[in-house]
Order: structure tokens, then sequence, then C-alpha cells
């Protein structure tokens, strides 16, 4: 440590060139901060599936609706703890800009198979009254300043009611927290009862997914199997897969764009850093003499290396804590700004360490080029450099 | 200090003497002009992702087309007539007509599972059932392969973006729904538009296999002309036996791209713009050195009566050459990485999946060359004006 003051002032001596490299670390941080934010936001349910839930949907088209008596069938297979069911309701709050997902749902056993929602117990005692009562995601709720006791009209584009209503209203009667940061607050949950009764007779008795408990998530993928032989040669064939196989198949859906984006913003951070490197290795060249004289006074090889390294290092770890300091306060803003289109848009802790391991990395890669150069040096060729 | 023709043959010799020094700095003088391609090549290249997906919606709609929904559907998926309806809908004035009658098509629109080729996950493809008269609301189709299916058989024809991007489409192969196997008899193209990721199929077929009855999801009309539409609109939605919404073809699936778009478009920008920034500064750092390189060059010239205007300019010019050259190798290398790359992605409004290519025009490629020269115009100011400040006398002394 007593070398600090050494490596600062070498720093500090081209303070342009040290604020402008500085600076292109802190973009190419700020830029990894986003590129896990997106990451985070497109694929990132994928960590938080339950391992012990399994979904079953029509196995011709995620369209096809199934029949609500199924729930009873699945759950006399063994394995299956018990079933519940999801119907998708496509409702849009007075703009279809403002897209969130609301579904019917059959709230006992909603929560019991989503323990990630943490909702107070005297609202759900609430909810458990009241027939045309719905829970909300902190998120919407607070994007559209609803409260406990609102009446929120939602106009369905699928479902309607026997009088072609397709204007349904719900009594707010509970606001949903997330267990992890990652948990989707967003969509709106209202009683399965309700909506089979208030819909048109034709559609009655129809259901969209259901999700399984299995009894025992080693045994997953057997019962997986069970259940769509149950079904199968049934009008409505099942497809059965553990929620984390469901979700990632969605977000391939969106496609291979991930894949690009991501690439590209690996090609981005490499370029930056190879115009950091560049700098760093003219910092060193142009000090050739002096770190000759360092060595002629006794410094040996190895202190010259650790000296050049340290100072690299400290460039990357300065610059990187910045610029993820700086994502870390900018992607809640972007979150903002993209409000509907990615939900769950944020930086996630795990990717924070990873970044800063980088940054070390990254000091140590721009680095150690130059200081093998300066520890081969010949102390009477650099001096004659002088 | 005579005359402007002096001035400029004093900024050509600096710039000349600038340019020549460059292989002597080759390590930042590369590293500028690849962190100036690398903010061109990203730019370009998430924005021809928005440019194919967009472009790939609007050849789509043709200006004299429009589509009739049920009113308050935002996509045929939601949408749904019975016969009576459809059939009230196609004789409504304003539509063309051909010997066989009215250039409409009521169509059914579901989606299947299909495996997609690049990850074997499924995918919501899209299925469509329609009626003779499609093939001409619809002209850009075009069979390719095979041959179009009979009406009323079991059979299905598939779009070039669907055969490419999902598994087991290949004309001669079976598709399965429900209780189904359709055999696939034909491959088309529509210019690139929407209708290549589909499945098509007769109406009639698919309301057996789905038990829709007799009914459908949207009508697809051609009109007469395209000033045609809004009195075809008007009598439509003031017919008290229906509830419609029209809307033109084009404005469909504008509306449709909307979300994908807005999606690309704010993280193209976002991105590249904080990449201008680094590279900005990646900029600033080689000039700042080129000048330091060539302070006592620099004063010589100043000494021997070159105008301090003329240096600046012609470090400007030096940085800008730099810059265009890494915009022109990162437009480039676009270019040839993402030019008509096919992919598919999810359509949020309809559920399904659109294919579609990226497209890089010669539009992205010239924002992607201004903003080259942006970066290096910026790169290069503050140099200049520093290298133009420099006190002569001080500067020699350093020789």
């Amino acid at each position: 440590m007593k070398f600090l003051h050494l490596i600062w002032s070498n720093l500090r001596r081209k303070k342009l060139r040290t604020s402008l490299t500085l600076l292109s670390i802190v973009v190419a941080f700020v830029l990894f901060g986003f590129l896990a934010a997106i990451q985070q936001a497109l694929v990132g349910g994928v960590a938080l599936a339950g391992a012990d839930r399994l979904i079953v949907r029509d196995k011709v088209s995620i369209i096809n609706l199934l029949p609500v008596s199924y729930e009873a069938r699945m759950e006399r297979i063994p394995g299956v703890d018990f079933a519940t069911h999801q119907t998708w309701f496509g409702g849009i709050y007075q703009d279809p800009k403002n897209f969130f997902m609301q579904n019917p749902v059959e709230p006992e056993k909603f929560l019991k198979i989503h323990p990630e929602i943490i909702l107070p117990p005297e609202q759900e005692k609430a909810w458990l009254a009241t027939r045309t009562g719905a829970i909300v995601g902190r998120r919407t709720a607070e994007r559209f300043g609803w409260k406990i006791g609102d009446k929120v009209p939602i106009r369905s584009t699928i479902w309607s009611q026997p009088d072609g209503s397709r204007i349904w209203t719900f009594d707010i009667v509970g606001i949903y927290d997330g267990k992890d940061k990652g948990t989707d607050t967003t969509p709106l949950f209202f009683r399965y009862d309700y909506f089979d009764e208030a819909r048109q007779a034709r559609a009655r008795g129809l259901v969209g997914w259901y999700t399984i408990r299995v009894k025992d998530p080693s045994q997953a993928a057997e019962v997986a199997k069970r259940v769509d032989a149950e079904f199968e040669n049934s009008p409505n064939e099942t497809k059965t897969e553990p929620e984390g196989a469901f979700i990632q198949g969605w977000a391939r859906q969106i496609g291979n764009i991930v894949f690009i984006v991501a690439a590209i913003l690996g090609a981005v951070f490499f370029t930056i850093l190879l115009v950091t490197g560049n700098t760093m290795a003219q910092a060193v060249r142009e000090r050739t003499g002096e770190l000759g004289v360092l060595k002629a006074i006794g410094f040996t090889n190895w202190q010259v290396v650790a000296l050049v390294l340290a100072e690299s290092c400290l460039l990357t770890v300065i610059g990187g804590v910045v610029g993820l300091g700086l994502a870390c306060v900018a992607t809640p803003v972007m979150a903002e700004k993209l409000e509907g289109l990615l939900p769950n848009f944020f930086f996630p802790t795990r990717d924070l360490f990873i970044g800063l391991a980088l940054t070390i990395a990254l000091g140590f890669v721009t680095g150690i080029f130059p200081a093998l150069q300066a520890m081969r040096l010949r102390v009477a060729d650099a001096l004659r450099r002088m | 200090m005579a005359g402007p023709l002096n001035w400029f043959s004093q900024i050509g010799s600096i710039t000349k003497f600038g340019l020549m020094s460059v292989p002597q700095r080759r390590g930042a003088v590369a590293a500028t002009i690849f962190g100036i391609a690398g903010v061109v090549a990203v730019l370009v290249g998430v924005l021809s992702i928005a440019a194919g997906f967009q472009q790939a919606l609007t050849v789509s709609g043709s200006p004299d087309g429009a589509i009739v929904l049920r009113s308050g559907a935002d996509s045929e998926m939601v949408s749904g007539f019975g016969r009576e309806e459809t059939r009230v809908i196609a004789d409504t004035p304003g539509i063309a007509r051909t010997a066989q009658g009215p250039l409409a098509s009521a169509e059914l629109f579901v989606i299947i599972n299909l495996p997609k080729r690049s990850t074997g996950t499924d995918a919501n493809v899209p299925l469509r059932g329609v009626e003779p008269a499609a093939l001409l609301v619809r002209d850009s189709l075009k069979i390719i392969e095979g041959r179009m299916f009979e009406w009323g058989k079991d059979e299905v024809i598939v779009g070039r973006g669907a055969a490419q991007e999902f598994a087991g489409l290949e004309v001669g192969s079976k598709i399965r729904v429900g209780r189904y196997e359709w055999p696939v008899v034909g491959l088309f193209t529509a210019s690139g538009g929407v209708a290549e990721s589909e499945i098509w199929t007769d109406a009639k077929i698919l309301q057996d296999a789905y038990n829709r009855g007799d009914s459908f999801q949207s009508v697809s009309v051609r009109l007469n002309s395209p000033a045609a539409f809004q009195a075809f609109k008007d009598s439509l939605t003031s017919n008290p036996q229906l509830n419609v919404q029209v809307i033109r073809q084009s404005d469909y699936y504008a509306q449709q791209s909307e979300t994908m778009t807005r999606l690309i478009t704010t993280l193209g920008f976002l991105i590249a713009t904080l990449m201008a920034v680094g590279a900005v500064f990646g900029a600033l750092n080689t000039m700042y050195s080129a000048v330091a390189a060539r302070t006592r060059e620099i004063a010589t010239l100043r000494a021997l009566g070159f105008g301090g205007s003329a240096v600046v300019v012609s470090l400007l010019l030096e940085s800008l050459l730099l810059a265009l050259v890494g915009g022109a190798i990162g437009g480039g290398l676009a270019y040839f990485a993402f030019n008509n790359f096919h992919t598919s992605t999810m359509n949020f409004q309809s559920f399904s999946q659109v294919t579609f290519a990226f497209k890089v025009t010669p539009q992205l490629l010239a924002r992607g060359i201004v903003w080259a020269a942006v970066i290096g115009l910026i790169g290069g100011l503050f140099p200049a004006i520093r290298a133009a400040r420099l006190p002569i006398a001080a500067a020699l002394r350093e020789l």
C-alpha cells in the first residue's frame, strides 16, 4: 500500500487522458448494466419458475381452451399434489397501451401454488368473501393509482357477458407484492367462479391452461408424461412441461433478437475495451525511462509488473464502479419509459457482482501486456531513452 | 497570409502531414477507427431489425385493401363473425367485383404449435383459413413450389418465411392439427409480407377442424379504389345489422408492428447513444495524443507563418477522415452481417409468430455515416483548438 501514492500520481500525470479513459470505461459498464437488465427482462422469469410446477396446455395451440373437468382428472393422477387453472382474459384498461395481464383464477388454490405472491391475510379473506373481488400487483396498482376499494372497469377483447357487454367491473380487494425482486407484480387476478357465471353460456366450463403442483419435483418429468397420457386421443390432447421450460419457450418466441442484442452489446464492450487497452499501453510506453530509473534504484521486476497492473486495475475499478452505480440508478428510470413493453426491466444483483469481477479482469487484461513489457525492460536501454 | 487560396493550401499541407504520420500512431488510430466502426455497426444493425420488421408489415398492406373486424377487437385473433354477417359485409358497395363475385374473403385465424428450427422449442405459428377471393384480395401471393391447395380438400400451403423458420413445413410433409393430418402441397411468397409467416388452407376445412361451425374472424376486402374507403367504412359502421370496425390494411399492419418497432428502436437508440459517447472519448484521446506527439511540428509550422485556423481545420479534417473510415467499415460490417438475416419474432397483438428479414436500408447507412462524422468532429474539435492555441515559443523550446 505504500506505493499507492506513486500509482495515484502516475494516473494524475495526464489528467485529461486519464479522465477520458475513465469515462469510456464508465460508459462500457453502464452498457453492461443495461445488457443485464434487458436479459433479465426477457429471460429472467426462467430462474424464478417453480421447480414443483407443471404447465398443462392444449397440444395443438395455446389459444384452444381445455374443459374445466380436467382438473379433477389431473388430481387423480399419481404424483400430482393438486391442479388449478387460469384463463387469458385479454382485457384493456382505458387504452390498449396500458397493457397488463388479467386472469380469472381459483383464489385459494392459486395462492397456494404461487407462494411468491404475498398477499396480507385480511386481504385474502376479503377476496374470498367478494365474488367480484380482484387482487392486483403493486406495480400496476401504483401505475394507475388504484387503491383497495376502487372499482375498476376493464373491457375484455375476448369475453362478453350474456347481454353482450364486454365491460367487466372488478372490486380491488387486495394489492400483492412479490417475494423476489423479479416476481412480476403487473397482473390482476380475479375469481373464476364469478367469471364463469358471468360469461356467455356457450363458453362456460372452458379454461386456458392448468398449473399442477407435483408432490416430488424430481418426479416432475414422469408426472408430465402421465398427464399427457391421460388425455391422449381425447378431443383436447395436452402438452405438459415444467414451468421453467414453458417460460423459456415463451421467451424464445420473442426470438433470437435477444441473442442478437446480446451479441451486439458484447461487441460494443469489446470495442470500448480495445480503446482503453490501447490508451493504457501508450501510457506505459511513455514512461519507459522512469520505469528504468525505478529498476535502477532497486525495484524488482515483479514489483514493476505489480505497479503497472495496479495502475490499470485502479483505473478500471474506479470507472467500473462509477459505471455500475450509474446503471443501478438509471435502470429504474428506463423501466418507466419501457413500461408495459418490458415488465421486469431491472439490474439484477448477481450481474452487479459479475460486473465488479469484470472491472478487475479488465484492468488485468489491459495492463498485463504493458506490464510485461516493462518487466523485460533492460535498465541500460531504458535509461538511454530518457 | 494573402487570400483564401493560400489558406486552403495551408490546410492541404498540414492535413497531408498529419495523415502521413498515421502509420507511426497506428495503434491509437486503429483503436479510434474500430471504436467508431463499432458504434455505426451497432446502430445500423439494431435499427435494421426494426426496419425489417416494419417493412414486412408495411408491404403487407395495399392502399385499396381493408380489413373488417368485430368492433372492439384489436386483432383478428379475438374478432368473430357469423356467416350472415360476412355476407352482408361482402355485399357492401365499394368492394371491387369480378365475374365470380365481390373480392371479399371471410377468414379464420388460429395458431398452432410448431417447433422453431433454431431452438427446437414451440412457437405459435399462424394458420389462416381463406375463401377463394383471398388470392385476388392479396394479389402479391405467388406459389413458388408445388401447387395451390384444392378447395374443400384437407391440404395446406405454407409461406416461405414459415417454412424457413419452423420445422416440418416442407412440401410433401404433413402437419398435425388435432385429430387431422394435412399434407403441405405448396410453398408461397407474398413479396416478403406477413402472409409469408402463415400457413393457409380452405376456411371450411379449418372451421370443421376447430368446431367453429359456420363462423369467421375477419373479412379482408379489396376496394374499387383507395378513395372508396371512407364510404365503405361509413356504410358498414352505420349498418344496424353489424357491429364492426373497418381498418385500412396498411393501418392495421402499422398498428400491429407498433409495439415491437417501438421496443427495438428505443433500445437501439439508447445503446447507440451510449456507445457514441464512449467513442467520442476514444476519438478525443487519439486526437489529443496526436496533437501532443506533433507539438513541435505544429509550433514550427506556426513559426513559419501558418495560420491558427488552418491548423484547426486540418486537424478537424484528419479526425473526420478517420471517423468516416470507421463509419464506412461499421456500415459495411452491419450490411454483411445483418442484411436479409432471416428470423422470426412474436407479434404481441396477435400472439403469433411473424417471420421477417433484417433490412440495412440506404437511409440507415446514411444515418450511420452521419453519426460517425459527428463523433469525428467532436473528437477532433477540442484537440484542434488546443493545438492552435499552443504558445509557439514554449513549444519550440521543447525541441
